[in-house]
């Protein structure tokens, strides 16, 4: 098992909200700038706080979504219904704003480009986001290992870094987008339109000979079918990195 | 705790409305969130068993019936995960650590919990003593489903929940601290939610 390097204590800190991306009526991007950020690797998280004029406070983790070449730090945050951070992250935050964090959190679920094994990233829904890093980190490390993602969504208009990953995916660097679109459809689409299964990994995937290391991220019940058809299709099980994007989160 | 205020932030204040029983940070839940590193495991029962190591005898083990032969108590315990959900009222069934080692002879300060998967995690030997830690079979009436650490997983509510190893298959009786799989990624050694041990250093 790796063992990460023991770290300070990781303290509360304030980035500037410099950009806010709608990505999709539902999601939005939050991007700062952390005067005091040491850096992360692709697939940490960090802790947001927010706290009221009287002192209360909420406190949540969101996965980062930019490369840790960028000058910015990136979070990506899907409004939840009733969600206490999420809906003020979506719905209240302007640039200018500041928003306080700690990170950079985690080191298993992190994917580093002198990785030599074929990659497979497969998301559901905003569970995108750390898989996003990793794809962004891939590119500007100008990576070549050949990397495949199976990206679930409702519908097009949900797919959330649908522009530039069409643009990666252009790039001719070894990077594939596949789509599966499980609700509503464009006219004229060709691609999958059902829940990612055994056949399309086998499909779209490496094979399991190839050693490919996988990364999965998304609500549980799309990590535990994704991760029991990888096991099915021979992957072994220390090579399947999962993390859970639940309904729950606030 | 002082905080950067956050232009325009209120909040839903449900945790602040059970303060008594949500930790700082913490917000509570209905549903029961997964959270877990791989693949989850699937070990038929006929093939699992639970072992002590490094006492005597040395292992002392269990089958499946063997365990589920042994007393067990119901628990109701609120659980706090690092991942900053609270669900409160939780209902199971196990068998009490103190039971299991019961019988067992060693000079153990420590207990390094392993599991199906490879996790493992780390406890001092008192939090895991005098009816504060089980062997839970069953949630809510029913056995434990698998992502949520069955057949049996550890339960230590007292604690941030990644100490309540699924798929547990054993202790490791120690006779000093050793940091498990989260703890060696950047989580606190401890993990106490009163004092918001979560990551190293807090």
């Amino acid at each position: 098992m790796a063992r990460a390097a023991v770290r300070g204590r990781l303290s509360w800190t304030l980035g500037d909200v410099v950009e806010l991306i709608d990505e999709t009526p539902w999601v939005r991007t939050i991007a700062l700038d952390v005067p005091e950020w040491a850096g992360h690797r692709a697939g940490q998280h960090v802790d947001v706080r927010l706290t009221a004029e009287d002192g209360y406070q909420a406190q949540r983790s969101y996965s980062i979504a930019s490369a840790p070449e960028d000058d910015r730090l990136a979070i990506t945050v899907e409004a939840l219904p009733d969600g206490e951070v999420s809906s003020y992250l979506v719905g209240e935050l302007r640039v200018g704003d500041k928003l306080e964090l700690r990170g950079p959190i985690g080191g298993y679920f992190v994917w580093e480009a002198d990785r030599t094994e074929p990659l497979l990233l497969v998301a559901g829904g905003s569970g995108m986001v750390p898989l996003m890093s990793m794809i962004r980190h891939r590119h500007a490390a100008g990576a070549t290992v050949p990397a495949k993602l199976l990206f679930s969504s409702r519908a097009w208009e949900d797919v959330i870094y649908r522009d530039e990953l069409e643009r990666l995916a252009s790039a001719g660097d070894g990077f594939a987008a596949i789509h599966t679109l499980t609700r509503m459809q464009p006219e004229g689409w060709t691609g999958y339109t059902r829940r990612v299964d055994a056949a399309m990994l086998s499909d779209v995937g490496w094979s399991a000979s190839a050693m490919p290391a996988s990364f999965v991220c998304g609500p549980t019940p799309f990590v535990e079918a994704v991760a029991n058809a990888l096991l099915l299709l021979g992957h072994a099980a220390p090579t399947i990195k999962t993390e859970r994007f639940g309904p729950t989160g606030g | 705790m002082s905080g950067y205020v956050s232009r325009g932030f209120h909040g839903k204040r449900e945790a602040e409305r059970e303060n008594a029983r949500v930790p700082p940070g913490q917000y509570i839940v209905r549903d029961f969130p997964v959270l877990s590193a791989g693949p989850t495991p699937h070990t038929p029962t006929a093939e699992w068993t639970f072992a002590v190591v490094g006492g005597a005898p040395q292992p002392t083990t269990w089958t499946w019936e063997q365990f589920r032969a042994l007393p067990s108590e119901e628990i109701r315990a609120d659980i706090h995960c690092v991942t900053k959900w609270t669900k409160l009222d939780t209902n199971w069934q196990g068998v009490s650590v103190d039971t299991l080692l019961d019988g067992i002879d060693h000079d153990a300060t420590h207990v390094l919990a392993f599991s199906d998967g490879d996790y493992t995690t780390n406890l001092p030997l008192e939090d895991v003593s005098d009816g504060k830690a089980w062997i839970a079979f069953n949630y809510d009436g029913e056995p434990l489903a698998p992502e949520h650490g069955g057949p049996a997983r550890l339960l230590v509510p007292h604690l941030y929940f990644w100490k309540s190893a699924k798929w547990v298959r054993g202790l490791q009786l120690m006779d000093h601290d050793e940091a498990g799989f989260w703890e060696s990624y950047g989580y606190h050694i401890y993990g106490d939610p009163w004092r918001e041990q979560r990551y190293a250093g807090d």
